[in-house]
């Protein structure tokens, strides 16, 4: 941090007024497409259909039917984002024990980067009636089963969608580790058991932690897989902002529910943000 | 390092196949010659034909890669000027500041980003399409870049500037010699991500592209909602190459420029 300070007394910009018009363009970013989109949020989640100021929209976020949309919404969220725990950090720790490692991880980035349309778009075909899953399944002898538009299909694909984000990060976090930790462990005594509870996951919650954000908070906002997938059965808060700005146009509902997706992020964000920042350096995540 | 047993490996060999699974199955049924992603009957180049033919999707395609340009271009631009500016902030506090209004956009979910620049879109009177697309692509593609663009600057050791000034450097050189060709691994960084987001991104283009105007990923989408069509499995088996191509070629040029890490997008 001294360095950079260093670095700007010594940048050879007396003028200050000249350098601040420099930055003119990305001010207005901040102000224009980060300041004031939240503020008009806030501003619409104000007003009902007809113009109107009004509170409604807030006594309406807290009758039955949000209240449920909103427990169903965090169920999932919650469903989607401990399965991806759960198979993305052996994944992880399996991979820091390959020969190639930076390979493999590649190998599992790879797939993010594939258009997420089109993933989902593989899924209606593979879990169709007649696709191979279901063909399987009667080899198998169970039959043919409804897989598409359940809340099954909706979970696997979205876990599908998000794994590669969960396992990035914990992959960092294991990589850091030292290894001559786990053998002085090791030689403490420790069972492998004991061993992983005491000193490798404390070690890496930092980046189960930055997992959890970049999974559980996109969970929440998804729209076009409960469409797609599962068929409208589930309605995350996502679908229903979708629903409230493109079908219904009530904009101040959308904006309402937006409202509290926000806070939910911050909530989860306060939660999730480890002390040590280094973990979270993932890129973006839709 | 001890090796991995055999359990290890075939969970590692069970993830990566459901992982490649979707994608290969996609791209073995666009070679079918019968109408749907379940029965193989013959192989045929036909579905890909059919995406050649296609005016529309051309046109389409066309317009989501003249977009993904153009907003990566810009940002990349926009979000340089930012770095520099939050690196030479005086203030600590102040700096921190902006950080975080930087990362808000990162951490957004689409859904949230999408409405609000519906509406603010709407407010300001900008007419939806292209236009409203490509400002929409611009803003939520600059915090990447100055996320990747100021590791770089703060790398780079202020003696360099001296040593420049000393040798009788104008303040454009040093800006032109000095600074832009150190932190250029993190522009470049900055421009590949901030294309791929463009190129990948349906929620907030999906809020704001009105009628008329389509990107490549909204028109899947409402190719998908009306059933199975074989030309969406032949555009995926193209896209997959590409972007095969894009990631190994950035990955190259990444080891080559030891530009940061750039990680999973999506």
């Amino acid at each position: 941090m001294t360095r950079d300070l260093n670095l700007m007394e010594r940048l050879p910009m007396k003028n200050n007024r000249l350098r601040s018009i420099y930055s003119v363009p990305y001010a207005a970013w901040i102000l224009l497409f980060v300041l004031a989109p939240i503020a008009l949020i806030v501003y619409y989640s104000f007003f009902d259909l007809t113009g109107n100021f009004t509170l409604s929209n807030y006594r309406n976020f807290f009758t039955s039917v949000y209240l449920q949309l909103t427990t169903s919404s965090f169920w999932y969220a919650f469903l989607i984002t401990l399965f991806s725990l759960l198979i993305a950090y052996p994944t992880a720790y399996f991979i820091t024990k390959t020969k190639h490692k930076q390979l493999w991880l590649l190998l599992i980035i790879i797939p993010s980067w594939i258009n997420l349309l089109l993933k989902t778009y593989a899924f209606i075909g593979l879990m169709g009636l007649y696709g191979p899953l279901n063909a399987l399944l009667e080899v198998v002898g169970i039959g043919k089963q409804q897989i598409l538009f359940t809340d099954f299909s909706f979970v696997f694909v979205s876990v599908y969608i998000f794994i590669p984000f969960m396992i990035l990060p914990i992959f960092n976090a294991l990589d850091k580790l030292n290894p001559a930790l786990i053998d002085a462990s090791r030689d403490l005594g420790a069972n492998s058991w004991t061993t992983f509870k005491r000193v490798v996951w404390p070690l890496t919650i930092n980046g189960v932690k930055s997992g959890i954000q970049v999974v559980f908070i996109p969970a929440l906002s998804l729209f076009m897989i409960t469409r797609l997938i599962a068929g409208n059965k589930v309605i995350t808060l996502g679908t229903a902002i979708e629903q409230q700005f493109l079908v219904t146009q009530n904009w101040g509902m959308g904006s309402t529910i937006a409202v509290f997706l926000i806070l939910f992020m911050f909530i989860i964000m306060l939660f999730t943000t480890g002390k040590e920042r280094g973990a979270t350096g993932n890129g973006k995540n839709r | 390092m001890e090796r991995i047993g055999k359990l290890p490996k075939l969970y590692l060999a069970i993830v990566f196949i459901i992982l490649y699974a979707p994608i290969f199955y996609l791209i073995f049924y666009s070679f079918n010659s019968g109408g749907g992603m379940s029965d193989f009957e013959s192989f045929t180049w036909e579905h890909y034909a059919a995406v050649f033919e296609d005016k529309r999707l051309i046109v389409i395609v066309l317009n989501t890669i003249i977009i993904a340009l153009l907003s990566a271009l810009l940002s990349t631009t926009i979000g340089v000027i930012g770095a520099l500016a939050i690196n030479f902030m005086r203030n600590k506090k102040m700096r921190n500041a902006v950080l975080s209004l930087n990362n808000i956009l990162i951490v957004s979910p689409d859904v949230i980003i999408g409405a609000s620049f519906l509406i603010l879109f709407t407010m300001i009177g900008v007419k939806l399409g292209f236009a409203s697309v490509l400002i929409s692509h611009i803003a939520f593609s600059i915090p990447i870049v100055v996320i990747m663009v100021l590791p770089k600057l703060s790398e780079m050791n202020p003696t360099l500037i001296d040593a420049a000034r000393d040798l009788g450097a104008t303040r454009k050189d040093v800006m032109t010699r000095v600074i832009l060709p150190f932190i250029q691994p993190g522009i470049f960084a900055g421009f590949f991500l901030a294309l791929t987001y463009s190129l990948d991104d349906f929620a907030v283009t999906f809020f704001v592209t009105g009628n008329g105007f389509s990107t490549l990923s909204v028109e899947i989408y409402s190719m998908a909602r009306t059933g199975i069509s074989l030309t969406i499995n032949a555009l995926s088996g193209i896209i997959f190459i590409v972007t095969v191509a894009l990631v190994i070629g950035y990955y190259a040029l990444n080891r080559k420029m030891k530009a940061p890490l750039a990680g999973v997008k999506k």
